[in-house]
């Protein structure tokens, strides 16, 4: 009765007793830990989508239908099949430099993003509006981009940055402020104000204020070029500063976590409410600077999508990037390394799958499939151990636990 | 329950009085909408011309309703409404009023956007019904599993791989009662494994529902892509249900069109709903789901399997859910596209807490949401200088404002969401 709405996850990493060797901790880890979790989830999602990847194949399904008179066909097709989306997969995401590039773009604003999902984790907050808060932040950091003229680069960009973060702050506060004032579950208000951001997001974009003149189509002005995060590696790669944005934000969500008062503070709140207020924290300003500092990162993911990559704003241009946070903030178990760690492998699938999706044909949502299965597997430790028949070493990995909606 | 019952609501703020007296000035300022710009602010002697006929029944002249007066009536008696809940509340009432309200403001506002112009009344009740079908079944989807404790925000997902479901079977047999069997099948597979999730390994429940709803969106897209496209016309063409026109009924003006010439979703819609209904709140079967919803511990020590009846209503609710999401391409449709849910399934999921956890509730919330999106389509021909984005937003805001208690009151299942292990 008492719990917390969201208990939260990944307690602190425990401090390792003295006199065991880091390596004596690593082989822990690797034998039943989550880490082992992780890597098992991870190989069964792949090897449930290659099932998938077969079975639809309709060349390879012709081979089984003769699977009695000639095994060795169906075998080789399948492996053929798998070998040849995995393989386009594998190097369109790592192979070149440009595939790295790729992989680095994909994952800035899921890194962004999740980060704002694991920062309302720690603080006792399920924020499934992250989603809308991308929108929210890419339409204002691209307002911010094409409205102001004639600004120098130091000036214009940091300012469209800030814009895309206060909007999704914005945004975040509003679950934040109904919460601590009326109760409200942040996660209905959160589903419903992501749906408010898309629609705003298309009535914006049919407005003579975003519309790009001499279009009828919603698509919006272009933004300048002094609003544009600059390129890292030359024209030719996609790759731009967004990544050094995310990077930047993780280092101070870990620190803001661990080391700063209010980090403590949203941790406590999130622990133990109860505590927290006997304790003198105000829960309730604590949800609300979790929701805005989590909305604000999430806003920080669509600023760097509009003035790194696309430079103007079309429908759906936040593509699901809020959706893919909250899988990627459980699967790094809310902890911001894990957050950009989970972000990176994400970011490969997302990268290497449009590869696959050029070069094999095989229908990029695939990706998606692998990355739900990821987290059900990482969610449901207890599956994964009782499909490999591992003994449980020692409690189970923290994921997320809420208590429903909690009235 | 939790928070409330830690502090964040009940410390000591009077957050009824303060809520009678936010409603009481919302219905207010409804009022005030009414009589300015619906009523003053359209020219005197205007008139809204209401067309009523539609086939089957025929022989009903068109309404033509003159839009001042109309409007100066119906924001009299929203303010009478606001006033007496300013000064004492209606109590148990407040959701029939809040209803009356709505509908007051609805009708201020349909005069409004037809003055001087026609629009086919008949024709829009039509229209939000058919949109209201997969919200009121993917809602009673949600009364089933959160009755019992179990948190569904897979409907969505449910919606999709039912739709695609039913369109790849009803395609391939070319039955389309088989078609709408593979939906609900499919529905009830995906709550399944909700089930087994959530019950059997007690992950969180709405981190499942999320994560559902991405494999169902990934799942129907890669097949869609994969299967569907290729094959178009031999495993994407289901046909839709036609519908069935119950003899002397449909002939009544108005009501019999809507009511009684529609497909065989719009039936079962409201068998079911007359279903849930009596069954959860007048047989021993409905009391034993909401003990479990609401106390499971004490619903075992009398003896009730807690876990086998909140498996059972999973995967009932995921039936439900994959009915409504069959309604897609074999009632509405014809055939799959990627992601053609769009949402709706959150807006099920809105309609079954703004119904306040009730099959009747969730239907009147569903209505009012399908209303909504039937009006945005046609307020474009009328010229009307709302955008429809505005509109398609109506249903999302309204559901806020009821979460935050702002709108009458929304009190979820008490042990909604946990797990339930036996000691």
């Amino acid at each position: 009765m008492t719990e917390p709405a969201v208990k939260p996850l990944a307690p602190e990493e425990p401090a390792p007793p003295p006199g065991r060797t880091f390596a004596a901790r690593l082989l822990e880890e690797l034998t039943g830990g989550p880490v082992l979790v992780t890597v098992l989830a991870v190989f069964t999602a792949l090897v449930v989508g290659a099932v998938l990847i077969v079975f639809s194949d309709e060349n390879v399904l012709s081979t089984w239908g003769y699977f009695f008179a000639a095994p060795g066909d169906a075998l080789s097709a399948s492996w053929h099949a798998i070998t040849d989306a995995y393989g386009a997969l594998f190097s369109g995401a790592l192979g070149s430099s440009s595939a790295l590039s790729e992989t680095i773009v994909a994952a800035s604003p899921l890194i962004l993003a999740g980060l704002g999902v694991a920062l309302g984790f720690r603080a006792g907050l399920f924020n499934i509006g992250a989603e809308g808060q991308v929108i929210v932040g890419g339409l204002a950091a691209g307002f911010a981009g094409f409205s102001l003229q004639g600004l120098p680069v130091v000036v214009h960009l940091p300012l469209a940055i800030l814009a895309g973060l206060a909007a999704g702050a914005a945004w975040g506060f509003i679950p934040g402020i109904l919460k601590a004032r009326t109760g409200a579950h942040e996660v209905i208000t959160t589903i419903m104000l992501n749906y408010v951001a898309a629609n705003l997001a298309l009535y914006l974009l049919s407005t003579a204020v975003f519309r790009r003149p001499g279009r009828t189509d919603p698509i919006s002005k272009q933004v300048e070029v002094a609003a544009r995060l600059p390129h890292l590696a030359g024209q030719s790669l996609r790759l731009h500063a967004g990544i050094l944005v995310a990077l930047l934000s993780a280092a101070a969500v870990a620190w803001l976590l661990g080391r700063s008062t209010w980090g403590f503070e949203l941790r406590v709140a999130g622990a133990n409410p109860n505590a927290a207020q006997t304790a003198g924290i105000s829960v309730g300003r604590a949800t609300v600077l979790a929701m805005v500092l989590s909305g604000g990162l999430a806003g920080l993911a669509g600023t760097n999508q509009v003035l790194g990559l696309q430079y103007s704003l079309a429908p759906g241009f936040s593509g699901g990037i809020g959706f893919d946070a909250i899988t990627l903030a459980l699967l790094g178990r809310a902890n911001p390394f894990g957050v950009v760690a989970a972000g990176l492998l994400f970011g490969a699938l997302r990268a290497g799958g449009l590869q696959m999706q050029a070069v094999t044909g095989t229908p990029i949502d695939i990706v998606t499939v692998i990355q739900s299965l990821i987290v059900i597997f990482v969610a449901a430790p207890a599956l994964v151990r009782a499909m490999y028949r591992i003994r449980v070493a020692r409690g189970g990995a923290g994921t997320p636990v809420s208590k429903g909606w909690g009235s | 329950m939790g928070l409330s019952a830690t502090g964040l609501l009940a410390r000591g703020r009077p957050v009824s009085a303060l809520r009678r007296r936010v409603t009481g000035v919302l219905y207010l300022a409804l009022a005030a909408v009414i009589v300015g710009p619906f009523g003053a602010g359209v020219p005197a002697g205007s008139e809204a011309r209401f067309v009523l006929e539609q086939a089957p029944a025929v022989g009903v002249s068109d309404a033509v309703v003159p839009v001042r007066p109309a409007a100066f009536i119906l924001g009299a008696i929203c303010a009478y409404l606001g006033v007496q809940q300013l000064v004492r509340g209606f109590d148990r009432r407040s959701g029939l009023v809040l209803g009356v309200v709505l509908t007051l403001f609805m009708l201020a506002f349909l005069a409004w956007a037809t003055a001087d112009q026609s629009m086919n009344l008949t024709g829009l009740i039509g229209s939000s019904l058919l949109r209201s079908v997969p919200l009121t079944l993917g809602a009673l989807s949600g009364v089933l599993c959160e009755r019992s404790g179990v948190i569904n925000v897979a409907i969505e997902g449910q919606f999709l791989v039912a739709a695609f479901a039913g369109a790849l079977v009803g395609s391939v047999t070319g039955t389309l009662w088989l078609g709408l069997i593979a939906g609900v099948l499919a529905g009830g597979l995906l709550g399944a494994l909700l089930a087994v999730l959530a019950i059997r390994y007690q992950v969180d429940q709405i981190v499942v529902g999320v994560v559902l709803n991405l494999f169902a969106l990934g799942l129907t897209g890669f097949l869609t892509d994969r299967v569907l496209i290729p094959h178009q016309q031999t495993l994407n063409t289901p046909n839709v249900f036609a519908p069935i026109q119950i003899p002397l009924l449909s002939k009544i003006p108005v009501v019999g069109p809507v009511l009684f010439n529609q497909n065989i979703f719009v039936y079962l819609m409201f068998v079911l709903l007359a279903v849930v209904h009596v069954a959860l709140f007048r047989t021993r079967w409905g009391l034993r789901v909401r003990a479990v919803g609401e106390h499971p511990r004490a619903a075992d020590t009398v003896g009730i399997r807690v876990l086998a009846v909140r498996y059972r209503n999973v995967i009932l609710g995921g039936m439900m859910a994959g009915l409504g999401g069959a309604y897609f391409t074999l009632g509405s449709v014809g055939s799959f596209s990627k992601n053609m849910t769009s949402g709706r399934g959150f807006i099920a999921l809105a309609a079954m807490i703004f119904g306040h956890w009730s099959p009747l509730g969730a239907f009147a919330a569903a209505l009012l949401f399908g209303f909504a999106d039937a009006l945005q389509s046609i307020l474009a021909v009328l010229s009307v200088p709302i955008p429809s984005q505005f509109l398609l937003m109506a249903p999302y805001i309204a559901t806020i404002l009821a979460v935050a208690g702002l709108v009458g009151r929304v009190r979820p299942p008490a042990a909604d969401g946990q797990p339930y292990t036996k000691q």
